[in-house]
């Protein structure tokens, strides 16, 4: 039935918001039970969702928090549904022990962060991109989160997409970080038929319930997922545990589960991270931006090409794991980076780090709920260029 | 008792390491046996059945059971448990944990999961303490009793989880206790068969610590108190306030006939199968 829903005219120009484009982003992908807590600038996701989840035979609930929201989505996922969150960031730090649950259990699950100034209730209707380390860093222990940042409201539809497909084939969390600029502009989009959207599912185990192991350890470190009321009732906890899912404090079985956790991000680095890059070719400075900022980022360029400046741009679309093999041969040709972000410098570490210092590396930072505009990255390329 | 031990066998896990982490004579491993005797007694297939729990000792109970089981983190079981249900109503979804973890951490996910009457049954093991981090204070812990963390008598209130499970909107709620396994097993089976949100509150001992603490005796002496104070609710009903002071009631407690919550949110998925999808489409985008 859910196939002859018609969720959205496709094919067609539609004036939509970011928000907008991350629901109808998540129903397109699969999304079958979404549960959150209202807040400023994400709830129009929510209410999208509420609005038509019913209509695909799906759920949705508001809980009485976004620690509960999460805690929800995390059973749906076990029990068979692709799930969704979205919040901004007090709640996407209510949620930060539950998604730490997420990573240690593997269940694959979405994030929406449509970020707001901070820190605590901070700016809610105005733009940041601060919480761009707690993204990485927010819950304890060793994890590799998958983060990916779009600048468009076409962006925010694609990747909320592609969250869902890395979630189910890596078997994590996957956190969307928009802001409150991309959330609330409107723009026109076409977005494709729900059938013609490429939408990958979690592996599902070949095994008999007997042989099953629900963190099997394979050579490229995915395992198979069954869900509730299958036949595999298997066990899943928080505690470190063994490939069954059985805890365990055998050192070990706690390396190899460590292990597990990072190697399935990291050995699949080169298939997750995914960069645009624009006029690169002859550039001297780079100017390296996501989110919305990467929007002034490209109009800064063009206007400074037009002055004959040699500078190109690169935007990481994943920006964690961040995407060195593919940043790192195009800091080898430039001198100068210049990094305008919308925090105190969150970003700009991954880039000092990767350029060793051989290259130059100039902050532009703005904290005061406003965005950056494309002068004021052209006047910093023209101060450099000097 | 031979043939309640096959019972019991029939749904542990045999790969799983035994033995349990609970204390010689500790009450949870009776909470269990009760638990899995109402389920072998309703029929229902393991598969069909999904066992929830926060952190705790009473929330190490999944483990060791044959069954759809996710131990979560503190607090928050009946939220995943929530979203378990509705993933997949046809599975019988079940949440067994602590008075801490139901009620401190927890309390919140809590009556709001009664409010909604949200189709799962909560079984509250209620030993009055903290039991896996040394014996503080919780919610249940009675006005002047001694806890690791209330070194001179307990001054707080304490909460009676049937009251607040009730005036949430709860529509079944039972309690019982270790003691009275059998009886306890029946109330557990009643709780589990009906949609709605379902509270089993278990009266259960933790001689380890509360117990040693207050003075209480040894397992077998504090479940004999469970005897001694527990009064039937149907002769409860008959006793004087001043008969029943320094006594707990045991068996029914309340029930109401309201629909659950996956029942009504059925309702709204059959509407729009029902409605012309193409119309609502259009309505939808442009609103
Ligand atoms: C967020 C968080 N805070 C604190 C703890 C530590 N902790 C573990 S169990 C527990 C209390 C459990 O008490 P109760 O729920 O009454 O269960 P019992 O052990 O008595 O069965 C606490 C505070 C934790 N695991 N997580």
């Amino acid at each position: 039935m859910s196939e002859t829903v018609k969720l959205y005219k496709s094919n067609q120009p539609l004036l939509m918001q970011g928000n907008e484009a991350c629901g109808w982003g998540a129903l397109a992908a699969g999304c079958r039970f979404f549960a959150g807590y209202p807040i400023t600038p994400s709830t129009e996701i929510a209410e999208l969702l509420a609005r038509n989840l019913p209509r695909v035979g799906g759920y949705f609930i508001q809980m009485e928090d976004e620690i509960a929201s999460i805690a929800a989505i995390i059973g749906a996922s076990v029990a068979g549904s692709k799930s969704m969150t979205a919040t901004s960031g007090p709640g996407y730090s209510l949620m930060q022990e539950n998604l730490g649950y997420a990573y240690m259990a593997e269940v694959p699950i979405v994030v929406v962060n449509v970020q707001r100034g901070g820190p605590s209730t901070g700016l809610p209707t105005k733009v940041s991109q601060a919480d761009t380390m707690q993204a990485k860093w927010g819950t304890h222990g060793d994890y590799y989160p998958i983060v990916l940042a779009p600048s468009s409201v076409k962006e925010c539809f694609d990747m909320t997409i592609k969250a869902f497909n890395m979630a189910e084939q890596y078997r994590v969390p996957v956190t969307v970080l928009t802001d409150e600029v991309l959330g609330h502009m409107r723009e026109i989009v076409i977005l494709p038929e729900p059938s013609a959207v490429k939408v990958l599912n979690r592996p599902r185990p070949v095994d008999p319930p007997e042989w099953y192991k629900h963190f099997e350890i394979t050579p490229d470190y995915l395992s198979p997922m069954a869900s509730f009321g299958e036949g595999y009732r298997f066990h899943l906890t928080g505690l470190t545990h063994d490939e069954s899912g059985f805890p365990t404090a055998k050192p070990n079985e706690i390396k190899a589960k460590l292990d597990k956790l990072k190697l399935k991000i990291t050995r699949h680095r080169e298939q997750i991270t995914e960069i645009r890059s624009d006029m690169m070719e002859d550039a001297h400075i780079m100017v390296f931006a996501y989110g919305s900022t990467a929007r002034a980022a490209r109009q800064a360029i063009r206007m400074a090409r037009k002055k004959r400046f040699k500078v190109g741009m690169v935007q990481p679309y994943t920006i964690w794991p961040f995407p060195d093999d593919k940043i790192a041969p195009l800091l080898e040709n430039v001198d100068t980076v210049v990094v305008p972000e919308l925090n105190q410098g969150q970003i700009i570490g991954e880039i000092e780090r990767l350029s060793r210092r051989h290259v130059k590396v100039v902050p532009l930072q703005r904290y005061d709920g406003e965005l950056i505009t494309p002068s004021q990255i052209v006047d910093v390329i023209k101060e450099e260029h000097a | 008792m031979e043939q309640q031990s096959n019972i019991t066998h029939k749904y542990l896990r045999p790969k799983k390491k035994f033995p349990n982490v609970w204390c010689p004579g500790c009450g949870i491993g009776i909470a269990m046996g009760a638990m899995i005797r109402a389920i072998d007694g309703l029929g229902l297939q393991k598969d069909d059945v999904a066992i929830v729990s926060g952190i705790g000792c009473t929330a190490r109970i999944p483990v060791y059971l044959d069954f759809n089981t996710l131990h979560t983190t503190h607090g928050r079981p009946i939220a995943f448990a929530t979203g378990v249900k509705l993933a997949n109503p046809k599975l019988k979804v079940i949440v067994v944990s602590g008075d801490g973890d139901l009620l401190a951490i927890g309390g919140n996910h809590f009556i709001h999961a009664a409010r909604r009457n949200m189709d799962i049954t909560v079984i509250l093991v209620n030993n009055y303490i903290y039991g896996m981090t040394g014996g503080q204070y919780s919610p249940t812990t009675p006005v002047t009793k001694l806890a690791s963390t209330a070194p001179y008598g307990m001054i707080e209130q304490s909460f009676d989880p049937a009251a607040l499970a009730k005036a949430s909107g709860a529509t079944f709620v039972a309690r019982g206790t270790v003691y009275h396994a059998t009886q306890l097993s029946r109330l557990m089976a009643q709780a589990i068969e009906r949609p709605g949100f379902s509270l089993v509150e278990v009266i259960s001992n933790c001689h380890t610590q509360y117990g040693r603490m207050n003075r209480e005796g040894s397992a077998v002496k504090m479940i004999l108190w469970q005897k001694e104070h527990a009064v039937p609710a149907t002769v409860a009903s008959k006793m004087t306030p001043e008969q029943l002071e320094g006594k707990f009631v045991i068996g029914v407690l309340h029930e109401a006939q309201k629909p659950g919550y996956v029942e009504e949110y059925q309702k709204i998925i059959d509407r729009f199968r029902a409605a012309d999808e193409e119309k609502l489409g259009e309505v939808v985008v442009s609103g």
